[in-house]
């Protein structure tokens, strides 16, 4: 019995055992579901074991959904505890549990999922590939995401949550002061899945580089394939600082190490300055790839081309570098002395030229152009306000002086969500809702989307604009509850309703989906929304080639010149394909990698030494596999194009 | 497969040279990651919390045989690199398994020295210096022993399939990380021991 007391989790309230109920029920009615519909050769065979990049992009795209209700789930509990002074919802350890998981979820396991997504599934098609450079690498890379993400999960009921918040600083994240497991699942869920996200960078990199349609010189990218390729430049070189912070932490917890504790010689500081090494350019790799998609929706849907291409390039190149010099922005009040501290005022100020740059690049764009407003670029254009508001106040944050009044305050929380959201979040819907005939080969619903638009938008500026009133009167971050005389309560309450703003827009989303899978004609061709760049020149849904014939291409958008002046994209005649094999692989190594994890965060070492055998096993049988690949006919090629089309080339 | 017989073996087709691309960007991610556990070291050095300090414990005797040997290992892997160049493939073959058998060698000492670092009272948990010095240095001998298993699964489809572009390109790419490692090692050499030692 005493085996299974660790595993309890420490303060068990009914919420907990509810969702204890409701995971075992859901879990079995899935797996019976899939017994029952004799469904696991299917999801096997194309699923588990697919190393095409549009499925694995399917696979991050439903995984961020999954992870965007848990996360949101969390953002409800806290709006909610904290809708009234001295609420008793949940108390102090619950809440300090949920706002934890709530950043660790939305950021690493949401964003930086949907980024992924949309790279994976858009990149290979934008430059004219048959796939990523590595297609068996990247089924490993969503496989690592995808157990970080369950082992981080199970943390809520297997042995407790971490609750040092998603910035997890020690000496709070140090075992004298949070003593239970639940920041070992942190340290382990994250590193493992962003071994995944690192494998995605130097992926991508090649891909991009290398795979490129004949014609295409850089400055001729798609910009969505330019903020990929600094993207995943940023995450090959900011992620290994994670890597080595997560390691060093879990040293500390597992093997008392003193690498950031309060005694012998431990620097705690440490930590805070390799998170945040790592932690500022991370939220610029979430917002390139954004920016990259409001630059293809606002140029598609204002009829013209993007205006200020090369400063668009110049800036995204300027942001990437600058994204590494201002960590320290996020401790000015951490005793660095007014030297450093202003040499970090002034880099963080700065960043906001170049990010400037590209807001007014997008305006020029949008003027005089024949503008549709669809939900994609309604995202796009309620982006612009929103996000130079939370920029904005970054930069007062960014005033190291004046930074000592805000710091950890509500108003914090509210810049960095008036970014991530309209910046993030926002791009994402509008790149899922533009990208989603290429996808599934139907249009979701616009009337439904718009609705869940207006929800999302006021919901947003409801639930984060009282924020930072509340965060000038002194509210601080990260406390479950305040008192009457304080005066917080009615900014609180407004961000409450905010709050459930948004999650109405996302019900409507998930509506929306099921709606338009239902009765959305699937008669829509290849373009619908009168595109420009090549990914709109295949058919819908893609095929699994992609391009019948490799696109031949001579300008920025390839395929708006095909359409409008004539240029041939095809010029070739269809030869035999060849396509990388399938494998299982990539799956039964995660899920060694996940039995590794879960063993590391209770320190049961047999597990460990097992998992870490199945792996190294992996690892050998691969080396030795001689995998070449096989051919997709010509005929059947035709075939397709036929059936799909209607013209052969 | 398209075979461009105008390269060497290793380049000489599409996949080939994407691998050597991907393991450059591969090393740029782990200059990234050694860079971080040097800057860990150079922060904490000083921090012994009571426990023995660099100028304590390092000795130039094992420093020197672990210097001497990587480095020779790495020269023994360029050669093989030529040989394969000439398509030798006993040469290849041979040189590489010197290659292993001195990192072999290296790994041997660098254990002989952490149970040395032990008698003299510095565990993993003594101190703040300890822990970024043993990491530093066990994440360098543990990239070097991973090496030695995947040089042994390179050298054993060397034998049995010969050169082929898939072979060769392994072994290009295994002697890239093996240079990498070596270069490594430099900097420990000269910016922990030497620094320390001083
Ligand atoms: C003009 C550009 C920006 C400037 C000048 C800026 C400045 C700052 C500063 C100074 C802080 C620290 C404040 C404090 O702790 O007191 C901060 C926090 C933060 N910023 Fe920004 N920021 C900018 C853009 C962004 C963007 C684009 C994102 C994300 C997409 C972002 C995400 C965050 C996050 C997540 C935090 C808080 C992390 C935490 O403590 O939990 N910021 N920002
Ligand atoms: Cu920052």
């Amino acid at each position: 019995m005493e085996f299974f007391e660790q595993f309890a989790v420490p303060n068990p309230t009914p919420t907990i055992y509810l969702s204890m109920v409701a995971i075992g029920l859901t879990l079995i009615a899935v797996l019976a579901g899939i017994s029952y519909f004799k469904k696991w050769g299917y999801l096997w065979r194309e699923w588990l074991t697919t190393v095409d990049h549009k499925r694995i992009g399917i696979m991050y795209l439903i995984s961020a959904l999954l992870m965007l209700f848990r996360g949101g789930v969390d953002a409800l509990m806290m709006r909610a505890q904290t809708s009234r002074a001295g609420n008793e919802l949940l108390s102090s350890a619950e809440y300090n549990e949920i706002f934890t998981t709530h950043g660790v979820v939305m950021i690493f396991f949401m964003a930086m999922a949907f980024i992924t997504a949309l790279m994976n599934f858009v990149v290979p098609l934008q430059i004219g590939a048959r796939d990523v450079a590595y297609p068996r690498l990247n089924a490993l890379s969503f496989w690592l995401y995808f157990m970080g993400a369950m082992l981080f999960n199970l943390s809520f009921v297997i042995g407790g949550s971490p609750s040092s918040g998603w910035t997890s600083y020690f000496p709070l994240a140090g075992n004298e002061l949070s003593p239970h497991i639940g920041t070992n699942y942190y340290m382990i869920a994250l590193q493992i899945a962003g071994l995944g996200t690192l494998i995605t960078g130097i992926n991508f990199i090649v891909t991009i580089f290398k795979m490129r349609a004949p014609g295409m010189k850089l400055m001729k990218m798609p910009l969505f394939t330019w903020t990929a390729l600094i993207t995943n430049l940023l995450i090959t070189f900011a992620f290994p600082v994670l890597t080595v912070a997560l390691a060093m932490g879990t040293m500390d917890r597992l093997f008392g190490t003193h690498f950031f504790t309060m005694d012998n010689g431990g620097m705690a500081m440490l930590w805070a300055n390799f998170f945040w090494v790592w932690g500022h350019p991370e939220v610029y790799i979430l917002v390139l790839p954004a920016f990259g998609i409001y630059s293809e929706v606002i140029s598609t849907f204002s009829g013209r081309n993007l205006y200020g291409y090369t400063s668009m390039v110049v800036s995204i190149v300027v942001i990437s570098t600058l994204a590494f010099l201002v960590w320290v922005h996020h401790f000015f009040t951490m005793g660095q002395g007014a030297f450093v501290n202003s040499i970090f005022s002034i880099t963080t100020m700065a960043i906001a030229i170049p990010t400037g740059v590209k807001i007014f690049n997008w305006l020029f764009t949008m003027w005089r152009g024949k503008i549709r407003l669809t939900v994609p670029m309604l995202y796009s254009v309620g982006f612009i306000p929103i996000f130079t508001i939370g920029g904005v106040t970054g930069v007062m944050l960014g005033i190291a002086s004046a930074d000592y009044q805000y710091h950890n305050t509500m108003f914090l929380v509210a810049h960095f969500h008036l970014v991530i959201i309209p910046g993030v979040v926002f791009a994402m819907l509008a790149g899922m809702t533009y990208w989603w005939p290429k996808m599934f080969g139907f249009m979701l619903n616009e009337k439904i989307g718009k609705w869940a638009f207006w929800n999302i938008a006021i919901g947003t500026c409801l639930a984060f604009f009282p924020m930072f009133i509340a965060g000038l009167d002194g509210q601080a971050r990260r406390m479950y509850t305040y008192s009457e005389e304080a005066g917080f309560g009615i900014w609180n309450l407004l961000s409450f309703f905010g709050g459930l703003g948004l999650a109405m827009g996302f019900i409507l989303i998930v509506f929306n989906v099921y709606y338009s899978a239902r009765y959305a004609t699937r008669d829509i061709g290849d373009d619908p929304w009168d595109a420009r760049t090549l990914e709109w020149a295949t058919r819908t849904p893609v095929p699994e080639y992609n391009f019948a014939v490799q696109p031949v291409v001579d300008s920025r958008e390839p395929y708006w010149d095909a359409k409008h002046e004539g240029k041939t994209l095809f010029k070739d005649k269809i030869s035999d394909i060849h396509m990388p094999n399938n494998s299982g692989m990539p799956f039964i190594m995660c899920v060694f990698f996940f039995i590794f994890g879960f063993g590391l965060v209770f320190s049961l070492w047999s597990l460990v030494i097992v998992s870490s055998v199945g792996i190294a096993v992996c690892l050998f049988l691969r080396s030795f596999e001689q995998d070449d690949g096989r051919h997709i006919h010509a005929e059947d090629v035709q075939e397709t194009e036929r059936k799909m089309g209607g013209d052969d080339r | 497969m398209n075979i461009d017989h105008s390269k060497p073996l290793e380049y000489s087709t599409e996949t080939n040279d994407m691998n050597i691309v991907g393991f450059w960007v591969f090393i740029g991610a782990e200059i990234a990651l050694f860079a971080t556990l040097f800057g860990a070291y150079f922060i904490l050095e000083g921090r012994t919390g009571g426990g023995p300090s660099a100028g304590h414990l390092f000795v130039i005797s094992t420093l020197m045989i672990q210097t001497f040997v990587l480095l020779t290992s790495s020269f023994t892997i360029g050669l093989a690199v030529n040989a394969m160049r000439l398509g030798r493939k006993g040469a290849t073959i041979g040189l590489f398994l010197i290659t292993l058998i001195l990192g072999l060698g290296f790994v041997g000492v660098e254990i002989y020295e952490f149970y040395e670092y032990v008698h003299e009272g510095l565990n993993l948990q003594t101190s703040a210096f300890s822990a970024a010095l043993f990491t530093l240095l066990g994440t360098h001998g543990a990239h070097v022993s991973f090496g030695l298993f995947w040089g042994v699964a390179i050298i054993i489809q060397l034998v049995k399939r010969g050169f082929t572009p898939a072979t060769a390109n392994k072994t290009f790419i295994f002697s890239l990380y093996w240079h990498f490692l070596d270069v490594v090692w430099i900097f420990i050499f000269s910016f922990v021991y030497l620094k320390g030692m001083m």
